[in-house]
This record gives C-alpha cells, structure tokens and sequence, in this order.
C-alpha cells in the first residue's frame, strides 16, 4: 500500500461519509433519496451490514427515525438534498431544543448550479436559523473525518449536528484513510423519567430555550479550539477566508494567499478570526452562494477587502470564477475558439421506450394543463413533447391541480390533471390527495408508476415490495390507497396504449368529482427487475411509405431521427425527407407506430 | 514516484451510457497506485442516459480543486466526436487529444433542427496540429465481439502517454475494477487500444 502501509483508497465524498457513520458506530441509517446525497445511504445499505438503513418515506420521517434511534442510544445519521431539509425542518428545528442521547448527525447536501434540483439553497442558513453547529468538509478525507467529528460534538453538547455536504464534494472522489469501527460509547436504553427534556410542551420546551442558548455559547469557546479552523499564514498582505471546495478553488489559483479555512462554519470562532485580522492587511472572504460568513464578520465589525462585492452570489464557484472575481481586468481568458453557444446541447431527455413519453403524448393530445411533481416525468415539460406546466416540489402536483380547480370552477373541468410518479406520491402526495377528497375536490391525479424511484438511480420505496436491502416486504396498493382516502373513481391505464388512455383520461377529467388514475404495466425501462416486456423486439421505417410528416418526431424518442432529402414515397407523396428508427436504440415500444397515420412504422425483424 | 509541484489535467467527456465512469475510475487507480494524490469529479445529472458526462480528472504532488481550471486541459479524453468539440475551449495550448470517432445525435439534430458538427477532427488539428489522436473505438471492440468495450480502448489508447506506467499497472486496474468474467475482453481491448496509436 502507498503512503507507509496505511490503508488508503479513494472513495467519492458520500462514500466517505458513510465509511466515517461506519467507523464512528453508527446502528440506524436513514435517507429518502435526492442528488447529490443518494450514495450515502446506498453505500452504508451496500457495504456495512452493522447499520440498520432505511429508505424512509421521505426526509422528515427519515429524521425522526434517526432521532428516536439517537434518544434509544445508538448513534444515528440521517442524510438528504438541500430541499430534504425543508421537508424535515419541522422535527430539525425541535431536536434543537431536545437534544439526543446518542449522536445524531444530519447531512444536508447542497447543490449549487442546480445540477439536479429545483432550487438552490445555502444550508448554512439552517444552523444559524436552528441554533444547531454545522461541520463543513471540503474532501473526502474530510468528509470522512468530520463525520466522526460530528458525532463526538453531538454528544459531548446534546445537540444534533449539521455536516454539509455538496455536489462538488459529494461527488468527488479523493484517497482516503480507513481506520476501524468503533461502537459508542452511550448505553442502549430508553429514559422515561427524562419527560422534560423531550415532551416540548410549553412549560418544557420554555426550559429548553435557555439550554439552547447556553450550549451556543459552549459550541462558540469549542469552535476556537476546533483543530480544522485552521489558519496558514503565507502572505501578510492578503488573507482568504473561506470553506468547503470554495477554499480548495481559491488556494489553487492563489496558493501564496494566507488562509483561514473554517472546517466549522457554526458556530464561527470570533477569536481566531480576530487574529486572522491582525496577521493580514486585506481580508478576502471566498464563499458559495450567500454572503453568510461575510455578513457574520462584517457584524463583529471587521471591514472586508472583497467579498459578494466581486464573488458571485448565486451558482457555483470554480477557479476560473474565484480567479477572475479577485484579479477582476487582470484575468486573462483561455482563448475562444468555438463558441459553445453555437453546438447543439444535449439536455437529459427520456429514455427510449419510457412508459412517460407514451403518457405526456396522450395528455398534450387532450391538451391538458398538467401540474407536475418532481422525478424523470418532469422532463414532459421540454420540447417536443413540452406537456408539463408546473413542477415545484415534491407533492406540490396534486394541491396545485386541486386549487387551480377550486379557482376556475366547472370552466376547468376536462382542462386540468395532477401528474405525479410512484415515489413522490408516497412521499408527498398522500395528505394533498386525502385534501382533495375531504374538500369536495373534482381535480384528477395521475399516478405514473414506474415502480422505482427512477431518477436518482432506482431506489425502493413501500410501493416496490422491496426494502433498501431487497428483502420482500409489504406494497402498497394505489389504488386501494385512494379509495380508503375518499376517492370513489379509480381507474388504471396502460400508457402504451395511446388511444386507450387518452379515452380514460379524458373522462375523468371531464368528471365533476374526484378521480386518481394509476399507470400500470409500466415500469422504468432500464429497471431490469420488472423488464417490460414489448410484443416486437424493435421497429423500423418503411421508407416507401414515409411521407416526412415528422409526427413521430413530435414524441422525442432518442431512437428515431430526421433525414433530409427530398423525393417521394412508393404511392407518389412528395417528402422532404425521411425518419430512421436506431435498431440498437429502440426497445419496441410502439408508441410511435400508433402515432404514424400512414403506417410506415412496423414492427422490425430480427 | 516522480513528485514535482506540477498538477495533470485530464478532462473526459461523452454521453451517458459510454463508459466514461469506468474510463475516470481507471485513471484514479491507476495514477493513486503510482504514488500521486489523486481527485476526480463528475456530475450525475438528470435521467440515466444520453445526457452529456464530463469527469475532471487532476493527479499531482497535491491536488487541492477537483475542478480543471478553464483553459488549463492537459489531456482531453473523449468519448464522442461532439462532446469532444464542445469542450475545445478547455484545452490549453500544447494540450493533447484523444477522441472517439463516435456520432451521437443530440435532440435537436434528431428533430431535424440543428446540424451535427462536421470536421471536428479538421478543428481540433488546426489548433492543436499533431497533438490529436482520432481512434475508433467502437470499430475496434466490435471486433472483439463487444462494442461496450470501447471505453476501455480508449484507454488503451490513452495510456501511451504515460510511458513510465507499465501495462501491468493498468491492466491490474482494470481487473480491480470489473468482474472477472469481463477481464478477457477488456484486456484485449486495452491492449487492442495501446496498438491504435
């Protein structure tokens, strides 16, 4: 082995988080997935049979899972994206006030750049807002580190404890130091004559206040001790602080720089940063997105040389941006010598044979206005199928189509439908569709089930049959799921059947109550568990019969494209070109010989 | 273990479904087994397949970003003819370039709205004259009875610009990294690479 025979490999950032629950010993894991977090908890179920993991339903259930884990006595960690936290923040911000038992560790990933997200958040702001520290590792080396470090912290403070992963540490990978597993050190056991410090009714909850405060006050004397708040002094003129990949950027382009580079981003050590001030003439603070260190500092009453001034305030940073920020005029720029703009972009579109596809075909035929949720359908929303109209977040689908609903009347009867996949219904859809029965609603919601959580990568979830570890375990049924909830009118359709699902759709959306709609027969295509099987292998083109009339371009199949040059089909149409079905693309599908009117598409033979 | 100051700068690019991942996670092995820190970075975006991947791939003394400056490409790796031309920019002046004589339509070309880049071997030459390496990896997996294989050509090809890393080295690589029954074949290929150049 490298490096005196220490056990070193490279592991990406999330696996290094969960190497580092696995190393602090960790017994309950859980997580709902979400780019950039999902490996984290992928890994732990995959390679550290110790842990009890758990996809939970979604993250605030997943937090509270981990918490009752913590306040039982074994450390816990619960993992998620930045919008995760939002959905969790109900049980976060309370856990402030009751502390733990054993450690608990919530990793919150953030993606700037919105890589894969909806949104872009700084997380930071959720330690400040929840009076709760946050670890902030910039390697996998740290990632690793610090996750043991917020365990120790967890439980030395009684308090849950921030790590703060993102896209560009999450999914990077760089070696790393294993060591051993090391089980805590708190007994397993419930407490239950500790009622005042977990049953925050008023009077408890007053007394938990004022511990919360105290123990800000014991993490801020802590941060100034913290060995990764660490200073390295190179130039007196000009000093950086920072943290995360931001001070990686930052030290390779300005390796002379001095640095204060903060493996604790709250509470912040006032101290040290007040000898930083004193050992530099210029301070320079580098940070993704918001100006939350800046805005601290500027508060203890330092004057800054740069800050959000020159360093952008939304997107993600990179040397060059870092680079140009500082030297402003002084940056020279690579020399152009295609201009990006001018190439044809290749966004993420559906997959060949995607059962979403066959659906938004039919939803744009009947025209109808779709409030859409969040996982691969919400690409329905992009050309040429562009059948998708809102997508916020998770669950958002089916209260949205009911509003709008109640808004227009009977004017939207037949207009407007929710679109909503297998896992996000579960993990949010749920109470919107029980409101919906319960408020007198007449709005559908379409449940696309696909049978996975496909978009982050094929998680299960209680709708599979199969647990994180693919043991058999209960299944919830939709459809008896909506009736017990109130829904009188359910009804299923196979979206491969154009004609078919257009006739049902259209007559529950025309219905003057209630109705949900389940997809069946039709699961991710690259889910090779339930591979959907299709009568005909592939399909082709008869090219004397295509008259060019780029219907079937309309569905945006990645298998069938256009080929200019004029003539005529066999029977004497004039065509400006022809289509082509790529064999070792197409799946057989069939969506687009329904949707051919001159049946030049036919089934293929091998 | 040569250990100078100086960072290397690899950039793969392709379309998701190539094998760039593997490609990437060679590369680490092989480069962390020779004594060097290592970071790699790529985005896992939206949709499983035909999207654009790109992985940053540094190795050196010490890597601090595991992001490639713009414009400071060493070597760009690419498994696409288009993807290769979308990142022409990244590469620095002397940098040297290995492509995969691949065409994948974006969307828009499919739909007939956009036109694939031509001439993109012509491009890159004009700027980087000899420095450019066109290979064809799918003719040559193909011929080894799997075209998923490509990739691994590709490396192949790629790996004799480091001529103080032994074959063995990335030979035990690849076997560290796939299942034994695709060590035949992507040894072939890698050799069948090595040839190429």
């Amino acid at each position: 082995m490298p490096d005196g025979g220490n056990m070193k490999k490279v592991l990406q950032g999330n696996s290094a988080i969960a190497r580092g629950a696995w190393e602090a010993g960790v017994k309950v894991a859980c997580a709902y997935p979400g780019t950039p977090s999902t490996e984290i908890l992928q890994e732990i179920a995959d390679s550290y049979p110790e842990i009890y993991v758990e996809w939970s339903t979604n993250e605030k259930v997943a937090l509270e899972v981990a918490s009752g884990a913590a306040i039982a006595g074994a450390r816990a960690m619960a993992s998620m994206k930045h919008v995760g936290l939002n959905v969790a923040s109900d049980p976060f911000m309370t856990l402030a006030y009751t502390g733990i038992k054993a450690g608990l560790v919530i990793v919150v990933c953030d993606d700037p750049n919105l890589h894969s997200s909806q949104n872009e958040q700084d997380s930071r702001n959720w330690a400040r807002f929840g009076k709760v520290p946050m670890l902030e590792p910039c390697d996998a080396q740290e990632c690793k580190d610090f996750t043991k470090i917020a365990f120790e912290i967890s439980e030395r403070f009684d308090t849950p404890v921030l790590l703060k992963g993102e896209t560009r540490v999450s999914h990077s990978d760089s070696p790393v130091k294993l060591e051993e597993r090391k089980e805590g050190k708190v007994p397993l056991g419930l407490d239950p004559k500790n009622v005042p410090k977990y049953v925050m009714v008023p009077i408890n909850a007053r007394v938990r206040r004022k511990i919360v405060e105290e123990r800000m006050k014991k993490l801020e004397a802590y941060a100034e001790k913290f060995k990764y708040n660490k200073m390295e002094i190179n130039s007196q003129n000009i000093g950086v602080i920072s943290s995360g990949v931001a001070y990686l950027y930052t030290k390779e382009v300005f390796p002379e720089y001095s640095y204060l580079k903060l493996g604790m981003v709250w509470p912040l050590p006032k101290k040290i940063i007040a000898e930083f001030f004193k050992k530099v003439k210029r301070v320079i603070v580098v940070e993704e997105l918001d100006p939350f260190l800046e805005t601290e500092i500027k508060a203890m009453g330092y004057k800054i040389f740069h800050g959000k001034d020159v360093i952008p305030n939304m997107y993600e940073l990179s040397p060059e941006i870092v680079e140009q920020a500082i030297k402003g005029k002084g940056y020279k720029p690579p020399k152009i010598k295609i201009k990006p703009a001018d190439l044809p972009r290749r966004p993420p579109n559906m997959c060949a044979g995607c059962s979403h596809r066959a659906l938004f075909y039919s939803l744009k035929k009947l025209g109808a206005y779709v409030f859409g949720d969040i996982g691969c359908y919400t690409l329905g929303a992009a050309p040429p199928l562009s059948a998708l109209h809102s997508c916020i977040c998770m669950g958002a689908s089916i209260g949205g189509a009911h509003g709008a609903m109640k808004a227009l009347g009977k004017e939207g009867l037949g207009k407007v439908c929710a679109v909503i996949g297998d896992s996000t219904f579960l993990h949010g859809g749920v109470t919107p569709l029980m409101d919906v029965a319960y408020n007198k609603g007449n709005s559908t919601t379409i449940i696309a089930d696909n049978r996975i959580t496909a978009m982050t990568g094929h998680q299960e979830h209680p709708g599979t049959g199969f647990t994180v570890r693919q043991k058999s375990t209960h299944m919830v049924d939709y459809a008896e799921l909506a009736r017990v909830l109130g829904i009188k009118n359910v009804r299923k359709i196979d979206p491969y059947n154009v004609k078919e699902t257009m006739q049902v759709v259209k007559e529950e959306l025309e219905r003057d109550e209630p109705s949900v709609i389940v997809t069946t027969n039709s699961p991710c295509i690259m889910l090779r568990r339930e591979k959907r099987k299709f009568a005909n292998p592939f399909y082709m083109i008869v090219t004397d019969k295509c008259r060019g009339c780029k219907m079937c371009l309309e569905i945006g199949c990645p298998a069938i494209s256009w080929k200019e040059g004029a003539g005529e089909t066999k029977d004497g149409h004039k065509r400006k070109g022809t289509v082509m079905i790529n064999k070792a693309v197409c799946v057989g599908c069939e969506l687009c010989a329904q949707v051919c009117k001159f049946e030049a598409i036919v089934p293929g033979k091998v | 273990m040569k250990k100078n100051g100086k960072v290397t700068n690899i950039f793969l690019s392709g379309v998701g479904g190539q094998g760039t991942i593997l490609a990437s996670n060679i590369l680490t092995e092989v480069f962390l087994d020779a004594g060097y820190d290592v970071k790699k970075s790529e985005v896992h975006g939206m949709a499983q397949r035909g999207g654009d991947v790109t992985t940053h791939f540094r190795f050196g003394k010490k890597v601090y970003s595991p992001l490639i400056k713009y414009g400071d490409v060493d070597f760009l790796l690419s498994f696409e003819l288009l993807e290769a031309l979308r990142y022409i920019n990244w590469v620095k002046d002397g940098g040297k370039i290995v492509i995969n004589k691949q065409e994948i339509f974006p969307p828009a070309v499919n739909l007939g709205l956009a036109q694939y880049p031509q001439d993109v071997e012509k491009i890159f030459k004009k700027y980087f004259k000899e420095d450019v390496c066109m290979v064809n990896g799918q003719e040559i997996a193909t011929k080894l009875g799997n075209v998923q294989a490509a990739n691994v050509v590709l490396i192949g090809a790629f790996s004799n610009f480091f001529p103080e890393i032994k074959e063995e080295k990335w030979i035990k690589a690849i076997k560290g990294l796939l299942k034994e029954k695709l060590h035949e074949l992507n040894i072939k290929a890698f050799k069948e690479g090595r040839k190429a150049l």
